[in-house]
């Protein structure tokens, strides 16, 4: 029995590989870009707007709103990297309504990748909001002992990111290929309905999983320590 | 018995093993989870939304740890290590 799509393999040269990964990563790509370009060519103001720019426009929105309510303010700056994962994920997840197609979120090393441009955007944020030096010393909050806990919290983070996306779509398949060769008549249907309910929700997840880190990161660069929250209070008091 | 059929049966009872207790402590959790989250929401409607979306993502959380124990459970049976090396011997 096949467990990811990995094993299926097109075209190998040394050790450089073509299995049906990377064929459906692209694929997927090449539909998100292609129908981004031919809904965004002829955007409109009016009160008549085509169905497909009301279509982009709510998901946009939603995005925002979405990345606003977990705490950052300004959702514009990370909805061109949160808003990608989550698009990304969720077509993955979605075409499996189509026979024949193996979800690349099911491929192990589609999900590392995925959460592997995650472990490198939360420090590449961070950094933007408040320098090398302040962003290095989040990692030493609250105390110095925390360090080594910081940053195993951020390897395992990412390895717990790509376990659960891996796993519930593989499971998922797994789950309808069992059935198929037990009771192929009507169960399948039932479980691939919920494969998309459970491909949506892990997109949701994914890709509010990294906005949290992401506004855990800035938040914590953000917050002075203890000390200089008092110093600032009493300042203020004094002031009247 | 020999090395590969040892292994075999060890693999299977441990996978069974594996999925059984993986899912069983999870999915009280998850209930607890639910429950609790349903309560507030039945206190406080106004208050559903942020509770759906945090009830989302603890629920992926949780969930995430009977995936962990399926997924080992599959490299048992499908991806087995230690059956790979005494079958290559």
């Amino acid at each position: 029995m096949k467990l990811s799509p990995d094993q299926t393999v097109f075209w190998e040269y040394g050790f450089i590989s073509l299995n049906l990964t990377i064929v459906t990563t692209w694929a997927i790509m090449l539909l998100l870009v292609i129908s981004a370009i031919l809904i965004t060519r002829g955007l409109k103001t009016d009160m008549r707007i085509s169905r497909w720019q009301c279509f982009l426009e709510m998901l946009v929105t939603g995005i925002n709103q979405q990345i606003k309510e977990v705490g950052l303010k300004q959702p514009e700056k990370y909805i061109g990297f949160i808003g990608t994962l989550f698009l990304f994920i969720a077509i993955a997840n979605l075409l499996i309504i189509f026979p024949w197609y193996e979800p690349p979120t099911g491929s192990l090393s589609t999900t590392a990748a995925l959460a592997i441009s995650v472990l490198f955007a939360v420090p590449f944020f961070g950094i933007e909001q408040s320098g090398f030096i302040g962003y290095l010393k989040s990692y030493i909050r609250p105390t110095v002992i925390m360090l080594p806990f910081n940053i195993i919290g951020e390897i395992s983070r990412t390895l717990a990111l790509t376990i659960r996306l891996f796993g519930n779509i593989m499971s998922g398949g797994l789950v309808v290929a069992v059935l198929l060769s037990i009771a192929p008549f009507i169960f399948p249907v039932i479980m691939t309905a919920l494969g998309l309910l459970t491909g949506m929700v892990q997109a949701y997840i994914f890709s509010i999983l990294a906005t949290v880190y992401i506004a855990a990161a800035i938040q914590e660069c953000k917050t002075k320590t203890t000390k200089e929250q008092i110093t600032i209070k009493l300042k203020e008091v004094k002031n009247g | 018995m020999d090395n590969t059929t040892l292994i075999a049966i060890v693999s299977i009872i441990t996978a069974g093993f594996t999925t059984g207790i993986g899912c069983m402590f999870p999915a009280l959790s998850e209930g607890k989870a639910v429950a609790s989250a349903l309560q507030s929401v039945a206190q406080q409607p106004d208050a559903a939304p942020t509770i759906t979306r945090t009830l989302f993502v603890g629920l992926a959380m949780i969930e995430s740890t009977a995936i962990y124990c399926f997924v080992v459970s599959m490299i048992l049976i499908f991806a087995n290590p230690f059956w790979n090396h005494f079958i290559a011997q």
